[in-house]
């Protein structure tokens, strides 16, 4: 199906691999605001990620390791995050936009001598008939595990917030910390496994930037894509399955510019840079005006938490 | 086993303490992360602290020092009066950009005509460059409840997408032969931001960054809006009940510091960097919110603080170019500079006791 030059089936399935980094990250960071805490530090997370699956996929010639090794090293460096805000009770804005700035030099630290690699190829999950099917095919079922699995926690993560008890725990801690308390439960310490969720969801997001859409490590390579994360988790009122329609959206419009501009469309580059963030301000004007306070935030976001009884 | 317990009122002599510490366990750190990188963390530690004031050539490196501070310092007060009222303005760089853009904009439309009034009017349109561009979050915030944290970061991206196209085509220089970038305002005088005395790097936009860092100390201590500012940021709740008017409160310090980034902006584009290029954003508005948390959000801890960060950006382009370190080594130095600070503030507020915190006025 071919619409004003664009395959829209060609579209659609490069707006799902599009979208998987911000989807990965977003669910990350939903569970870590529904336990109270807001880390800013998603895009020093995701750069960490990047950096490491992609230095751990060449070296180990794998490139399911660096999806391992991402995730691990960015749950890894948002301990520091946790250390700091649930130990030390440091201010959370502040530190994860620490977190964000340190993660952008280590990566650029850690990366030298890796740009203009190849990483090893990431494939299409054989499907077998199922590929070709018409439109239907190509759409879904060409893509590589780490779309699927992306759509897989997309689930996991409703399931587990809203249908188990671990779940209740967690929304318990992020709605009200003292009373979470007084029921016995570990308020910092179930803070610090969420956080620790984020950064290995957030460096999963992070490894596909280097390994599956771009594939090859530059400085600064996420470019922004944690902070749309953090948008995108406002946009679905902290709620999961909206998280998921938010990346495909903003993954659409990723997604849209080049092949617009391959269709040939004369946009000038400028525009289609910006258009993601001043689309993503949009947004979030929409989805907060007229509601007052009242957005689904998790009524303890950002505060920290000290036991004094 | 140790246990924290909260202060009644913050410690002072911690308040000023904590930023020495957590510089020094920077440098420990920092050395250890010299060591790993196979340079002798002394000499790196010297060549970074030391050199730029007292080594060879260090009347250049001084100078290179208030050119560093002087964005620091302006861009870092305007922040840190926002960060007093718990409202977080990030995106200094954005309303950097904007700064140097409108400001060099104006002076490069009265090419070639000399006249004393351009270069005043070059800086009053730099403020308002960067003003406009933090209205944009202060009014979404509220009129439409929008995060500012969010909505200030995304237009740095804007902001960085109007940077490329200023210098690919509006503000390109039409005498450049095809390259791109502005004119150059070293060759326009009446538009250019001169060091006040020769070769000490002393230019307008330090004269700026002391005389802002002292009013917004006055501000801060002596006045109404400054004690707002205060409430706001202390006791939310207390604040309300004494009338402060949130919305007056946002639209005021996005403002503030937005002004101040479009300085920042102008001075910089008009003097040492000298024209607007696609890398004229340096990341000076993201350092400025480590600045900010150094000099403990006072604007007077921010004038040590700014000439601290700058020397670490001397120092440390010093030992990139002597010692072979990477560029990124020194972004890291002071990314673990902001970690260490806010690990180490737990001291302000808290006490360490041994054994199990004893509550405060249990047992009364």
């Amino acid at each position: 199906m071919i619409v004003g030059g664009l395959d829209i089936a060609i579209l659609l399935a490069s707006l799902m691999v599009g979208a998987v980094p911000i989807l990965l990250a977003a669910l990350g960071e939903t569970v870590v605001e529904r336990s109270g805490v807001l880390n800013l530090g998603v895009e020093g997370m995701m750069i960490i990620g990047a950096v490491t699956g992609f230095i751990a996929a060449v070296t180990l010639e794998n490139a399911v390791a660096g999806f391992i090794a991402g995730a691990l090293c960015g749950a890894a460096f948002s301990l520091i995050f946790a250390a700091l805000t649930q130990v030390f009770q440091a201010n959370q804005v502040a530190t994860g936009l620490a977190l964000t700035l340190f993660g952008i030099g280590v990566s650029s630290l850690a990366g030298q001598g890796y740009n203009g690699i190849k990483p090893p190829v990431t494939g299409a999950v054989p499907l077998g008939l199922l590929r070709d099917i018409p439109f239907l095919g190509p759409m879904l079922f060409r893509h590589d595990w780490v779309v699927y699995f992306s759509l897989f926690m997309v689930f996991a993560t409703w399931f587990v917030l809203n249908r188990t008890r671990a779940g209740l725990i967690i929304r318990a801690v992020g709605e009200n910390h003292e009373a979470a308390h007084a029921l016995g439960y570990k308020v910092n310490r179930i803070r610090l496994l969420c956080i620790l969720f984020g950064g290995a969801m957030a460096g999963m997001g992070g490894a596909y930037v280097s390994l599956v859409r771009v594939p090859q490590w530059t400085d600064n390579m996420t470019n922004g894509v944690g902070w749309i994360a953090l948008a995108i988790v406002v946009f679905a009122s902290w709620r999961p399955g909206r998280v998921l329609f938010g990346a495909w959206l903003f993954g659409g419009l990723m997604v849209l510019g080049p092949n617009l501009q391959a269709a040939g469309y004369a946009i000038p580059v400028e525009y289609l840079s910006m258009a993601p963030y001043v689309i993503t301000i949009i947004v979030l004007v929409i989805m907060s005006s007229g509601r007052g306070r009242s957005l689904g935030a998790p009524a303890s976001l950002g505060q920290n938490f000290h036991a004094s009884r | 086993m140790l246990s924290l317990e909260r202060r009644a009122n913050p410690s002072q002599f911690w308040l000023w303490f904590t930023p020495v510490l957590a510089v020094i366990l920077t440098m420990v750190a920092g050395g250890l992360l010299f060591a790993l990188l196979g340079s002798n963390p002394f000499t790196v530690i010297r060549t970074i602290f030391w050199d730029p004031l007292a080594g060879t050539n260090a009347s250049y490196f001084r100078a290179q020092l208030f050119i560093k501070a002087a964005p620091l310092i302006l861009i870092a007060v305007g922040l840190a009066m926002g960060f007093r009222a718990g409202i977080w303005n990030i995106g200094a760089e954005g309303q950097y950009i904007m700064g140097a853009i409108i400001g060099a904009s104006v002076g490069l439309a009265f090419f070639p005509t000399e006249n004393r009034l351009i270069f005043p009017l070059m800086v009053a349109a730099g403020a308002f460059g960067g003003w406009a561009w933090a209205m944009i979050p202060a009014i979404l915030k509220t009129k439409f409840n929008t995060n500012e944290i969010l909505v200030s970061l995304m237009l740095v991206y804007v902001a960085q997408a109007i940077l490329a196209k200023a210098s690919f085509s509006f503000l390109r220089n039409p005498d450049g032969m095809g390259f791109p970038g502005s004119r150059n305002f070293s060759t326009y005088p009446a538009a250019r931001n001169l060091d006040l005395i020769e070769r000490s790097g002393f230019h307008w936009g330090a004269v700026a960054a002391l005389g802002v860092a002292v009013a917004a100390y006055v501000l801060l201590t002596r006045h109404g809006i400054g004690f707002r500012i205060r409430l706001a940021g202390q006791a939310p709740r207390a604040a309300r009940f004494h009338g402060v008017s949130p919305t007056r409160l946002v639209i005021f310090c996005l403002g503030f510091a937005g002004a101040l980034a479009g300085l920042a902006g102008i001075f910089e584009a008009s003097g040492p960097s000298g024209q607007i290029t696609e890398n004229f954003a340096t990341g000076y508005g993201f350092t400025a919110i480590i600045v900010a948390f150094l000099g403990r959000l006072n604007p007077l801890g921010i004038i040590f603080a700014g000439l601290l960060m700058a020397l670490t950006y001397v120092g440390g382009s010093l030992a990139e170019s002597r010692l072979n370190l990477p560029a990124a080594s020194i972004q890291v130095f002071q990314g673990m500079l902001l970690f260490f600070l806010l690990g180490v503030d737990m001291l302000t507020n808290y006490r360490i006791r041994y054994g199990a915190a004893r509550v405060k006025g249990a047992g009364a």
